[in-house]
């Protein structure tokens, strides 16, 4: 049944694992069920789910699960009958293989039959903690002495009936790919190098070098590290990136808050890079892209987001903007090949999938920047190439 | 009962939820992550245990710069050059260098103590990463003087979070988890009372019906939280507003909402005539 329940939790999302799986058994064992499913509901929500965005999958789950038999459910049976023949999740790790080994089932065993005898003798037949099926005064709306009500579960009602209330619905949150992971994998960007600027004490030197100098104190400085890593932004927006809007979003507010680069820009383009760059797209406030490259070098990387996805002619030809008024003279893939003319180190990021990258204008785009999808794996592999620990490799023409 | 049973103080009403939650983990020795809003009592609850279980509190208050190897010990190296140098000291038992942080200090101490750990959030992001095998194995190794210290007594570790970083999967599988929920109206009205004791009960009728509602509106990205309702009270009441254009006109939205979006989103659901 625990098991089930177990696997029944993941088929709902909730990443639980065995070790905390095993938390739970744990916590059972030294007496923490009351056999309430008030109390079980808690208890197993605490140990297993760990942000307060998966709470309503849990009630989901939890109600789908004990509905109907929440009545006879009785939680030591359950608990007395797995700790003498455990069963255990497949698929364990070497972590939980660990783990499982460190909890010693034997005396959890004995320790909740004790637990049983005890309370037995002391609550001949009124059993207040142990089989009683729900009718622990424990978690019940009013039995609290200074009478605080419990997150809207009144008096009498089951746990199950609190879990359909569905209360933590509003703290949802059905991510992609978080801040987190994304500010995790930027921070991987970095090049360290010796930089101008007032010199740091050397702590570690000045130590040393004093002890050699007999006590006497010589202090030793040098000059700072700092990260060389210049990187300027290109995001495309609007049209048929609009479905990755919110990806972007994050991508760009990560390598906003990443304060350790020497030098960080941000553009915007829409569909492909033409005469002006915007930072603001909505009000078409932009910078001649000619003004942009004359600022970069090649101590600069350029990495470009978008789903190179155009006809043809809005990339290879000139007048082929896609904006009607707007009649380039140099066609968008020049445009490209300038950036990557001027910044060797250059990537381009994709939040389509790879198996649609043999479009054509996403195809002839591969034969100017290097590639990568805009998923952790991608990012990481294409940052990589950043740093110079990746060959840097376009398309064969 | 093989553990300390925590049951909330006079001054700190705990929910038998969260009751639970605090005497799992102490009961199973693992940190317990507390997350809600702003001001719904995540650092008191620290405080409370402490009260309620009789131990002494260490607190550990995260800032952006912080590094886990603080929270154990520094060796403050400048005081024994220092020391050094003017050879009136004896420098040769580097132990009187180690200066024990929060986190070692709460595993050195000779009864169980609770530890808490504010702001987690504040910290870099691989700040919690590099706790982990300290709060596992309750025990630290002084590279300096060679010595491993164990714990005797595990503390009882409460880490809260505000939630403006995530955090990773390693660390909180480690921990117990315990989110608390924003007051209801008959928690918050008591919340009020305490800072505007004399509030008309019309005009916090209205205020709190407008609050709630607000605060259910799913376009907002920031929700407004108790300190923001307080001052929205306050300017109010200075302003001499009457409730009754408290529903007609939301006046002074702007203490409630710092974002233009949100300021916006709330104009239009309130136009949409949301409010019943």
């Amino acid at each position: 049944m625990f098991v089930d329940f177990f696997y029944h939790l993941r088929g709902y999302g909730l990443k639980v694992t065995i070790t905390e799986w095993l938390s739970l058994m744990r916590a059972l064992a030294i007496g923490h069920s009351r056999a309430d499913l008030h109390v079980f509901y808690n208890l197993a929500r605490c140990l297993m789910v760990k942000r307060e965005a998966d709470f309503d999958n849990y009630d989901r789950a939890f109600a789908s699960f004990f509905m109907g038999v929440e009545n006879h459910f009785d939680i030591s049976d359950e608990l007395l009958e797995w700790l003498s023949k455990p069963e255990l999740p497949r698929e364990l790790t070497d972590e939980e293989r660990a783990k499982l080994e460190a909890l010693d089932l034997d005396e959890l065993r004995e320790r909740f039959k004790e637990l049983l005898d005890e309370q037995k003798e002391r609550h001949d037949g009124g059993n207040r903690w142990i089989g009683t099926g729900g009718m622990s005064p424990f978690g019940h709306g009013g039995e609290h002495p200074t009478g605080v009500r419990i997150g809207g579960a009144g008096g009498g009602r089951s746990a199950v009936q609190v879990a359909t209330d569905r209360r933590f619905r509003n703290l949802r949150s059905d991510r992609i790919l978080d801040t987190r992971q994304i500010g995790l994998a930027l921070r991987r960007l970095r090049k360290l190098d010796k930089d101008e600027g007032p010199e740091e004490l050397d702590i570690d030197e000045t130590i040393d070098s004093s002890a050699r100098n007999a006590g006497e104190i010589d202090l030793v400085f040098r000059p700072p590290k700092r990260n060389r890593i210049k990187l300027l932004l290109l995001i495309d927006v609007g049209g048929s990136m609009d479905p990755h809007t919110l990806l972007c979003e994050r991508l760009f507010s990560a390598a906003h808050k990443a304060n350790h680069f020497k030098k960080f820009e941000f553009k915007f383009f829409h569909n492909c890079v033409y005469e002006n760059l915007y930072t603001d797209i909505s009000r078409w406030k932009g910078e001649p892209t000619s003004r942009i490259l004359k600022r970069l070098d090649h101590t600069w990387s350029v990495c470009l987001v978008g789903d190179a996805w155009m006809s043809p002619y809005e990339l290879t030809h000139t007048g082929g903007a896609i904006d009607y008024y707007h009649t380039n003279q140099v066609t968008g893939l020049d445009w490209l090949r300038k950036f990557r003319d001027r910044c060797p180190n250059s990537i381009w990021l994709n939040p389509e999938p790879r198996r649609i990258w043999n479009a054509p204008t996403i195809h002839l785009i591969r034969q100017v920047f290097p590639m990568f999808e805009l998923t952790i794996d991608g990012l990481t592999e294409g940052i990589d190439v950043l740093r110079g620990i990746r060959p840097n490799r376009a398309l064969a023409a | 009962m093989s553990f300390h049973a925590f049951s909330g103080t006079d001054t700190y009403l705990a929910s038998p939820e969260l009751r639970d939650s605090v005497n799992v983990a102490s009961a199973l020795e693992k940190p317990l992550l507390v997350r809600g809003e702003p001001g719904t009592g995540k650092t008191v609850l620290a405080e409370a245990i402490a009260e309620n279980l009789v131990m002494p509190l260490l607190t550990w208050n995260i800032k952006s710069t912080s590094k886990a190897q603080e929270g154990l010990y520094v060796y403050d190296t400048v005081q024994r050059l220092n020391d050094a140098r003017f050879g009136d000291k004896d420098i040769t038992d580097i132990s009187q260098y180690i200066k024990y942080g929060p986190l070692g200090q709460s595993f050195l101490t000779d009864q169980r103590v609770v530890l808490l750990i504010d702001e987690i959030d504040k910290a870099d992001m691989e700040f919690p990463n590099d706790l982990l095998h300290e709060l596992d194995r309750m025990s630290f190794f002084v590279h300096e003087t060679g010595k491993q210290h164990s714990a005797q007594f595990r503390p009882i570790v409460v880490i809260t979070s505000n939630n403006e970083k995530e955090l990773p999967d390693a660390f909180l599988r480690r921990c117990v988890f315990h989110y608390i929920a924003f007051p209801d109206k008959a928690e918050m009205e008591d919340i009020i009372r305490v800072h505007h004791p004399d509030v008309e009960a019309e005009l916090l009728r209205q205020v709190l019906l407008r609050f709630y509602w607000l605060r259910d509106l799913p376009e907002l990205r920031k929700k407004p939280s108790t300190s923001e309702l307080i001052d929205w009270i306050a300017a109010l009441r200075r302003g001499g507003v009457s409730t009754e254009s408290i529903e007609s006109e939301l006046p002074f939205l702007g203490v409630l909402m710092k974002r233009e979006n949100d300021l916006e989103a709330v104009m239009a659901a309130h136009r949409r005539g949301r409010v019943n």
